[in-house]
């Protein structure tokens, strides 16, 4: 069989291959993606005190270290037995929505943008931020760096360090907010509105504007049927730091809804011998394989799953967004795999105009930090949505709160089926006998990957954003049949 | 016209790499924000994979010492990490050991309490939601119908870059300080005269002591020490003094103190100042000396108070660490 | 097996390194498995030496000093004993058993009690058998 290796993946946070495996036809046999790195960070938290953990998980990851400093303070404020006191609360909700402003805007424009702004099958030369800016101009691409800098002040100001933040202790955080400060982070959410709104227009021009694009998000190679999860809270509005889980199906009705501590009923993890990721799936309905459909068990975590999991968004523009959306889309629950940064920028208007509401509640310069301590529970679950996914943090320790174990479901680890299916189909969509692959075949391939792409899409800040990718088809012996490159 | 305008300086030829990492040494580099513009003025980055699509056969490609300067960033934690470092060192000039990780193993060196057995078994097996009966575990290669599948090897140690390739320079931090990175790179487009190699860069040569804004006494001598939830800390006195470990005395300054500003006592990400090799050592002997009680019971009964020693003297360090890592 | 164990132990000048003299000028027999390290005080000890003496391959740490009171500096033994409590904590965290890291006070006068001491240490060693700090480090086995 010809086998097709792409090592290592790019563009992306994180490490990873693929190997397409084509037989005689010439047609997709198979296709595995495989995750060939790991840490270990379940096994060496072990024998840590508790309350370091907040500062030990951020990293697992230097682009969403906030999501995992969120769970984790709440799974170790769990282990305590307490809850924070609402100014602390309302501090880290506020600490998240910037940290979630900044990390949408940077996918956004690096990330969908060169694919929907320039074009997906466009010359690969300006097929990145430079094409976007060339297309919409230089003041917008200045400005997505100004945006996202400030985003990571105010991080760097309430969270102690701009990435791996510091500020949670147990019941609480380590540093209030002043009122001086308070005003310059209202005048900076107000801004993080209206570049939301912006951006949202730019996607609506721009793609929606094309009927092709259009035509691609509805019907390109790339949707999977699968149920969708997310948080939600209890008027089952997307929220991010807190709330109930909630699945819905793959036709939008309510599997389950629970609390963070259940997830254990719920959520399952298999292992593949040829990928150090572990696959999540629904327990309920038991393991069936890479498949989608109302009856697999694989499920979603991604911004449109959980668009699709919530009845709307908790702020108003962001709903109008929501429902836009999904009118133009044809209703709920939305499959299509690039739907998915048309939520994300859905997200971002939510994660704006929530900040603002966060910085001007009057609680947020208050004295009050840290709720008193009594008792060790041992035992502590914390839940929230990172960016890429529904994230679980789960610590148990001895009665004087050093860890005994730790188990962690992370955001794109929920998607690890979802992913191998998506490229094995995008694969066998693209890849057919006769037609050659060249480089358009190449990088459609990549946007199903990318779509649900991890963290990271580093192309925010101009660099030559050319996508060299060199593609070899192999015979059983290994000799090249076929090379396309791409410079 | 001017020399620079007929024959402009050619740009450098750039590098940026992830071993066993979290990308946030990478982010550190788009942290220049505005600055990063005028990085790609003067550099090509021409491999970066978090950025761009270049593979590893392309580098396979380069010619030897083709690339002018590699911030290798990320542990060497399994095989494929271990071959790319030896790959990088041999198409680079210089090649920088970038963030904690490289430079003595950074957090991912908290594995070295176990070993590879221990963390597969927790990771694969032991975790309450996982479902694997049969005991499968991660292979380098397992035979599928349509052929064979490849992993690399997970090591049983984590190593710093140094114990697999020749180190030039170090930058340490966790992520290194976007300032310090701009200084760096300017010092070396400048063509100035580079420190010898095999030094640490990117930092300055005194301990975070020296830049901490909280005040000091000469009073350091602690009864019992506290976890940093047992006090109400004042925000103004240093940790130390008020009872709570802040690796601060050990540690080389240059990062701006963030963590202790956020109120965090400081856990030593930029590794031991200079003349100190291990971090840990001599932190321990920092706060051996402070113990107020000279009576072996009342002696054990402080030392009770601090919990987890090797996981916090050596939280950035276990494996770049003189012991390295824990006996099996 | 003829396995030999490695002692390397820190005497302090003023007490302990005397009372090996003393052993050693009484004619005194005792297991040849130490290398006596001399320094002016017990104070002066610090983790780093100890660690490296076990990260080149010793299979035990002797310290000794003068006994609390004594010490010709007035408070270093009290400093060593703090800094050694400590590093027996993080030690045993790393797994090298407690027996393989020891501290006793010898005086001047006590060459009979070294030479015990010495011996008694070497016999707890041959139970135990080698120090594995060495060959836990995989880095010896990589071809680096």
């Amino acid at each position: 069989m010809r086998t097709i290796t792409i090592d290592p993946i790019t563009r992306l946070e994180g490490h990873g291959k693929i190997d397409i495996f084509l037989n005689q036809d010439g047609e997709v046999e198979n296709a595995y993606f495989q995750v060939p790195e790991l840490r270990g960070f379940e096994k060496f938290c072990e024998g840590r005190p508790v309350e370091e953990l907040p500062s030990i998980v951020t990293k697992i990851c230097g682009v969403c270290p906030g999501c995992h400093h969120m769970a984790s303070g709440k799974a170790v404020d769990a282990v305590f037995g307490v809850e924070p006191t609402a100014t602390a609360k309302k501090i880290r909700e506020l600490f998240y929505m910037a940290h979630f402003v900044h990390s949408h805007i940077a996918h956004f424009y690096a990330l969908a943008a060169p694919d929907f702004v320039v074009g997906p099958t466009a010359d690969p030369a300006e097929r990145n931020i430079l094409g976007v800016i060339a297309k919409v101009g230089l003041e917008i691409g200045t400005e997505v760096i100004k945006q996202r800098r400030i985003a990571q002040e105010i991080q760097a100001l309430i969270g102690g360090h701009q990435t791996h933040v510091v500020m949670n202790i147990p019941g609480g955080v380590k540093k209030g907010i002043t009122p001086e400060q308070r005003d310059d982070i209202v005048k900076k959410a107000e801004g993080f509105v209206e570049f939301s709104k912006f951006s949202i227009q730019l996607f609506k021009d721009v793609v929606l504007g094309n009927k092709d694009y259009v035509d691609l998000i509805l019907n390109g190679p790339y949707s999977l049927v699968l149920h969708s999860m997310g948080l939600v809270d209890n008027n089952n509005l997307v929220n991010f730091y807190d709330g109930k889980v909630r699945v819905v199906d793959t036709k939008g009705n309510e599997l389950y809804k629970y609390s963070a501590g259940e997830y254990i009923d719920y959520v399952e993890e298999r292992v593949e011998p040829w990928s150090y990721l572990k696959f999540p799936y629904l327990k309920k309905i038991g393991w069936k394989g890479f498949i989608d459909g109302q009856d697999s068990s694989v499920y979603q975590a991604t911004p449109l799953s959980r668009l699709n999991a919530a009845d709307g968004m908790a702020t108003p523009i962001a709903q109008k967004e929501y429902e836009f959306m999904y009118e133009t889309l044809g209703g709920k629950p939305v499959h299509a795999t690039l739907a998915m940064h048309w939520a994300r920028l859905v997200e971002l208007i939510y994660s704006a105009e929530h900040c603002l509401e966060l910085a001007k509640d009057p609680d947020i310069i208050g004295k009050d930090l840290r709720t008193p301590l009594e008792k060790i529970v041992g035992e502590g679950v914390g839940v929230v949505e990172a960016q890429r996914g529904t994230l679980t943090h789960h610590y148990w320790t001895d009665d004087k709160g050093m860890v005994k174990k730790v188990n962690l479901i992370v955001g794109t680890t929920n998607n690890n089926a979802a992913i191998c299916m998506s490229i094995k189909k995008a694969a066998q969509g693209l890849i057919k006998k006769g037609v050659e692959v060249n480089e358009g075949t190449l990088n459609m391939i990549e946007m199903a990957f990318r779509a649900y792409d991890p963290c990271f899409s580093c192309a925010t800040h101009s660099l030559p954003g050319q996508m060299r990718m060199i593609l070899n088809v192999r015979d059983e012996e290994g000799n090249i049949l076929q090379s396309t490159k791409r410079e | 016209m001017s020399a620079e305008q007929t024959n402009p300086k050619p740009k450098l030829k750039l590098a940026v790499y992830w071993g066993s990492a979290c990308g946030g040494c990478c982010v550190s580099v788009l942290d220049t924000h505005e600055k990063l513009l005028d990085i790609v003025a003067a550099a090509d980055p021409v491999f970066w994979p978090i950025a761009l699509d270049i593979k590893y056969k392309d580098v396979e490609a380069m010619p030897d010492q083709s690339i002018d300067l590699t911030l290798f960033n990320g542990a060497v934690r399994n095989s494929e990490n271990k071959h790319i470092a030896e790959l990088l060192r041999k198409k680079t000039k210089i090649l920088v050991a970038y963030g904690s990780c490289a430079y003595m193993g950074g957090i991912p060196g908290l594995a070295n309490f176990s070993g590879k057995s221990e963390v597969f078994e927790r990771a694969y097996v032991e975790t309450e939601s996982t479902k694997n009966p049969e005991r499968i575990f991660p292979v380098t290669e397992y035979p599928v119908k349509e052929g064979t599948l490849k992993l690399p090897e997970f090591f049983n140690d984590v190593l710093p870059l140094n114990k697999v390739v020749d180190v030039d320079y170090y930058i340490p931090g966790c992520p290194p300080q976007s300032e310090r990175l701009i200084e760096v790179f300017t010092a070396i487009v400048s063509g100035a005269q580079l420190p010898p190699p095999g030094s640490v860069v990117g930092a300055n040569d005194k301990t975070n002591c020296d830049e901490c804004k909280r005040t000091k006494s000469e009073n350091k001598t602690i009864d019992r020490f506290y976890r940093p939830w047992e006090i109400q800390d004042d925000k103004e006195t240093c940790f130390l003094e008020q009872g709570v470990i802040c690796m601060g005395p050990a540690t080389r300054g240059g990062c701006g103190v963030r963590c202790v500003e956020g109120n965090s006592p400081c856990r030593g990400c930029y590794g031991p100042p200079p003349g100190a090799s291990d971090p840990g050592a001599k932190m321990m002997s920092a706060i051996g000396t402070m113990i107020n009680a000279d009576k072996p019971e009342e002696i054990d009964e402080i030392i009770e108070t601090i919990v987890d020693p090797a996981g916090l003297f050596y939280r950035f360090s276990l494996p770049g660490s003189i012991l390295g890592r824990k006996v099996q | 097996m003829d396995f030999r164990p490695k002692i390397v132990a820190f005497l302090c000048n003023w007490c302990a390194y005397t009372g090996a003299d003393l052993a050693g000028t009484s004619r005194l027999h005792y297991a040849p498995n130490i290398r006596i390290i001399r320094i002016m005080c017990s104070g002066r000890i610090e983790p780093t030496f100890i660690l490296k003496a076990f990260q080149q391959g010793a299979d035990g740490v002797l310290v000794c000093g003068c006994h609390p009171g004594d010490c010709h500096y007035q408070e270093g033994n009290y400093k060593c004993l703090r800094r050694f409590k400590l590093l027996q904590k993080f030690t045993q965290q790393m797994g090298i058993e407690k027996d393989r890291l020891r501290l006793e006070w010898i005086s001047a006068s006590e060459g009979k009690q070294f030479a015990e001491l010495v011996n008694d240490m070497t016999k707890t060693l041959l139970s135990m058998g080698p120090s594995k700090v060495k060959s836990s480090l995989e880095v010896e086995h990589l071809n680096v």
